[in-house]
């Protein structure tokens, strides 16, 4: 005797729709593989490439709250909107985003990120330039390196000095795949 | 609810797990005793209820001590509340899984629904899922002397009416 799927999902939809979620979850497919796609009662909080669950939700646990349940509806709203970037139909994501337990500094940065328009590219500098410390392009790359909601925060879109890639936490190909598509040479679904 | 109380240094720095984990760690023992306690029909509103106050409480909670007793605490007055509200004749016949059941329990337990509810409670906490009285106390709302009362009467009743 185990708990009827149907009574296991009411609860998870109870739950989020009485707001007694500090984070609800869900697992997605996408064509840059498996996601973790988190959100708050403020906005998505993240979104991450190759999850493990467990460490994850620790993490979660940490940055927002002990209440975290994986939790569908919450981020349908986020799995639409990634499924229609990843179509080539939108270029810009209409959904808040929940930046509250980053430092000040990396909020500004990651800010200033979401201004770097679809299928255009900026540099470390050149945001290190716009959050007002031109010499913290190093800075600002960490703040990108641990950027929790990428792909919407769009920090696939900066680029070294000399155009060159450098690095992406979720791996160069994504990056590389990701920027592909948004300047119509690729396909992605 | 007040979450359980005692604490120490260690499991103050672990912190509550996340409720995911909380959940899935509990969720199909309590759905059994829920079951057993109620029948099955009662016991799927009660399910949703025992989880949704603990994720009502579960934000106070600062250590990851005692959570499975502290599931069924909830449960148990979930469980009771709902008696309460239902009419006897509404009650199903409990399922006894016989598997995870003490063979002393397992021979007894389907005369078990007939007991005072918080005997009922008592009994099935103790020999159904192994609870100790402070835990078991700490579910009926009562002292750990009250829980072992209940239990032992509750015993005897069953065993008065399996000999009847």
């Amino acid at each position: 005797m185990t708990v009827p799927a149907s009574l296991d999902e009411r609860f998870r939809d109870r739950a989020a729709a009485d707001g007694l979620l500090d984070v609800a979850y869900d697992l997605t497919d996408s064509p840059v593989g498996p996601l973790l796609l988190a959100a708050t009662e403020r906005g998505v909080c993240r979104i991450s490439f190759e999850p493990e669950p467990e460490r994850e939700l620790d993490a979660l646990a940490r940055w927002f709250g002990a209440r975290v349940l994986r939790s569908p509806k919450p981020v349908d709203p986020l799995r639409r909107e990634l499924d229609a970037y990843f179509e080539g139909t939108r270029r810009e994501f209409d959904l808040a985003v929940d930046l509250t337990p980053l430092p000040a500094f990396q909020r500004s940065v990651l800010e200033e990120l979401a201004r770097v328009r679809y299928g255009e590219t900026a540099t470390y500098g050149g945001l290190a330039t716009r959050v007002g410390n031109p010499r913290a392009a190093r800075a600002v790359g960490g703040a990108l390196n641990r950027n929790p909601i990428p792909i919407v925060l769009p920090c696939h879109r900066v680029v070294g000095a000399s155009g060159s890639l450098v690095g992406y936490a979720g791996g160069l190909e994504r990056k590389r795949a990701l920027l592909e598509l948004e300047r119509g040479e690729l396909r992605l679904a | 609810m007040a979450p359980p109380r005692e604490t120490t240094a260690r499991a103050e720095a672990l912190g509550a797990p996340p409720f995911e984990r909380f959940y899935a760690t509990h969720k199909e023992e309590v759905y059994r005793y829920l079951v057993r306690m109620l029948g099955r029909q009662l016991a799927e509103d009660a399910f949703q209820e025992t989880f949704l106050r603990a994720l009502r409480a579960y934000g106070d909670l600062r250590h990851a001590r005692h959570l499975r007793a502290w599931a069924f605490t909830i449960a148990t007055r979930v469980a009771l509340d709902e008696r309460r509200r239902a009419r006897p004749e509404s009650l199903e016949a409990p399922e006894i899984p016989v598997a995870d059941s003490r063979p002393a329990y397992a021979e007894l337990a389907h005369l078990a629904d007939e007991l005072p509810r918080t005997e009922r409670a008592a009994v099935v906490l103790r020999y159904g899922y192994d609870l100790d009285y402070a835990d078991i106390a700490e579910a009926l709302g009562s002292s750990e002397d009250a829980a072992r009362q209940a239990a032992s009467s509750g015993v005897r009743r069953l065993r008065a009416k399996g000999a009847a």
